[in-house]
């Protein structure tokens, strides 16, 4: 008696259930997809009822909208909510259809001079105060600006140094350096700007005529004078001492596609040998000189920690006797190898220091 | 250029804050719209470009006077105006013998046409033909698309998604539940799209959630797709690029398994096996008589070798 009971109750309240949600429930064949981010729904079902045009039509595209948007409206509602203000406010998930953008994502842009000196030297920018007291008018005033606080612009009296000219004009050199300072600023400015878009410079380095050029300098803007015609410089005659120059052309050559067979062959069995061969194919003169440079650079780091420590030492002799041995091969080996060095040390020795840096930040706190 | 690299740099704060509107950012604005009328618009077309206008406040701008430009031939003067007025979606409405009420809608990419479809608008219902209340202007409507057709061909796909990417309004992270007020409903039958705008109307259902009824409020237009001019492929990858820091992060160690099983993995250090914890077996310990032979022969051995 009593299982029918709980039975009959359990059944009666489905019942219930299913008339509560009859009026919000739809049948439809194919599930729509809900993109909820962008309140969307996609309903692929084929719209049959509506094969027929008709007066009838407007009536059946509004229930298609009318279930349609019945089902949207049981998604969006089966969202968490909270109260916001008195409203029932639904938190959206992240729109899952994928639009295109209106614009390019942004590249990073490269960091400026002052930047990358700033993270070497691990300088971080001081928080200025806003206002700074002005002695002269008595009253706070801005540090820069309108009516900022250190007017220089505004000195009416202006000592002469003791080592300038009499007749020179204070107030004329002050606007002249303040010009030049302003100048070079954008020039700096332009130049980061240049430097971000990889933009190339209009080449500095010959193009300044100041009157006190160097004898390479006039030559490499005779250079690029010369090529700067229509044609690039093909129809441009040379003066009758003047010398070819050099280092332009092509700077790799590459052997034309088919020409010298025998040498073709000869030098690709060379390269299978080569390739084949168990043993490390070592170029002796290289290898000798890299282990010359190796020595040299560990002297010359001894001699600089013994010259810090104690300058007294006699330690000069011993570098003095390896220097003799092999200075003509050695020679023009270091200069490359020193100047590739130079190359790589900044880097280097600038992820050192910022290293030093953070630990000296990090004792100073 | 990037706004903030400009070799002239603006001189006030409300300029700096306008180019750096414009500029391209990580997460972007709300895509403005711009609606244009041509040469020879008659109309029913400029009354469209008006109610679209009013779907898309204020995140529109309507052109007052004629343009006479071609979109399919000639795009230098639509992609100038939307450098001037910073809007990426575009809506041209023109007529003529050969193509009558004609529509061009279309999207902006880097200020170079993306895509352009244009549709013919057969019959059309404006917002003051129907006498009802309106919703106020700004609110983000709610989108259906209905048919099988705006899957079966890339032109029809590319429709769904400048329809979306026209209509959809501001992204946001909630919405009052109640505010939601009006839907537009796109339905694909025949070749023809049936584009109709419902006003919402919440009933008391039983449950929580409440019944639907729509009532029609706005522009009704049935439009019938004609010429199309859609972007190369590799140009709608480029502009579908996602920048690296807005992808999600993906969660690493776990899996899932196509029951519904969550796995984890779990890395260890690695573990001295000879001080591992086993079970003690009491018979097999060693005797410390044993342990001593043990120990002399292991040396033998050494020594001999």
């Amino acid at each position: 008696m009593e299982g029918q009971n709980v039975e009959e109750l359990l059944a009666k309240a489905e019942r219930d259930e299913a008339e509560k949600l009859q009026r919000i429930t739809v049948h439809k064949e194919l599930e729509l997809e809900f993109d909820l981010g962008n309140l969307l729904a996609l309903d692929r079902n084929p719209p049959t009822g509506l094969r027929h045009a008709g007066p009838t039509q407007e009536a059946e595209l509004r229930a298609l909208a009318r279930d349609n948007t019945q089902l949207l409206i049981n998604q969006l509602w089966q969202l968490p909510t909270e109260r916001v203000e008195e409203a029932l406010v639904a938190r959206l998930p992240e729109p899952t259809t994928r639009l295109p953008r209106e614009k390019p994502v942004p590249r990073p842009r490269p960091l400026t001079r002052w930047q990358q000196f700033a993270r070497l030297k691990g300088i971080r920018p001081k928080k200025k105060t806003n206002l700074v007291w002005d002695e002269v008018s008595g009253q706070w005033r801005r540090r820069w600006g309108y009516q900022r606080a250190r007017d220089d612009t505004k000195e009416w009296l202006i000592e002469v140094p003791g080592s300038a000219d009499p007749m020179e004009d204070q107030f004329a050199k002050r606007i002249q350096a303040k010009k030049e300072r302003v100048a070079k600023n954008e020039l700096n400015r332009l130049r980061n700007l240049a430097r971000a878009h990889k933009i190339q410079l209009p080449s500095a380095t010959g193009m300044h005529p100041t009157g006190h050029q160097s004898k390479e300098e006039l030559g490499r803007a005779m250079q690029v004078a010369r090529v700067s015609t229509a044609s690039v410089g093909r129809f441009q005659e040379r003066l009758p001492k003047e010398k070819a120059p050099r280092g332009s052309g092509k700077k790799r050559k590459f052997q034309p596609l088919f020409g010298d067979f025998a040498a073709e062959k000869k030098s690709q069995l060379e390269m299978l040998r080569v390739m084949n061969s168990k043993k490390p194919q070592m170029d002796v003169t290289r290898a000798t000189n890299k282990q010359m440079r190796e020595e040299d650079q560990e002297e010359a780091a001894k001699r600089r920690k013994m010259s810090q420590k104690g300058k007294r030492k006699g330690g000069r002799q011993g570098p003095g006797g390896k220097r003799k041995g092999g200075p003509p091969s050695q020679g023009g080996k270091r200069k490359g190898g020193l100047g590739g060095k130079m190359n790589s040390a900044p880097p280097g020795l600038g992820g050192r220091r910022k290293g030093g840096q953070h630990h000296g930040g990090k004792r100073r706190k | 250029m990037d706004a903030l690299d400009r070799v002239v740099k603006p001189k006030t704060k409300r300029a700096k804050r306008f180019l750096e509107k414009r500029e391209p950012k990580l997460s972007e604005n709300i895509k403005n719209a711009m609606l244009i009328k041509g040469g020879n618009a008659n109309l029913t077309v400029t009354q469209v470009l008006r109610d679209v206008y009013a779907l898309k406040k204020p995140y529109g701008v309507l052109y007052k006077k004629k343009n006479i430009t071609r979109p399919f031939e000639d795009q230098t003067s639509l992609e100038f105006f939307s450098k001037k007025s910073d809007c990426s979606l575009f809506m041209f409405g023109s007529h003529n013998k050969k193509r009558p009420n004609n529509l061009v809608i279309g999207r902006m990419y880097d200020f170079h046409v993306l895509d352009m479809i244009e549709l013919g608008i057969e019959k059309f219902v404006s917002l003051k033909d129907i006498k009802n209340s309106k919703c106020p202007e700004g609110t983000k409507p709610m989108l259906i698309f209905a048919g099988d057709d705006f899957d079966v061909t890339e032109d029809y796909r590319r429709l769904k998604s400048l329809l979306i990417d026209f209509f959809r309004g501001p992204t946001v992270s909630n919405i009052r539940l109640a505010g939601l007020d009006y839907v537009l409903h796109f339905t694909a039958l025949n070749g023809k799209i049936y584009f109709r705008s419902y006003k919402l109307l919440l009933k008391k259902s039983g449950c929580r959630t409440p019944r639907i009824e729509l009532e029609e409020m706005g522009p009704s237009l049935d439009l019938v797709l004609r010429r199309t001019h859609l972007a190369s492929d590799d140009l709608y990858k480029l502009s579908m690029k996602m920048p690296k820091a807005l992808k999600p992060k993906k969660k690493k160690n776990i899996s899932h398994d196509t029951f519904g099983t969550t796995y984890g993995r779990i890395h260890m250090q690695k573990q001295d096996l000879s001080k591992l914890q086993t079970r003690k077996m009491k018979g097999l310990k060693k005797r410390p008589a044993e342990r001593i032979t043990e120990d002399q022969e292991k040396s033998k051995r050494v020594k001999k070798n």
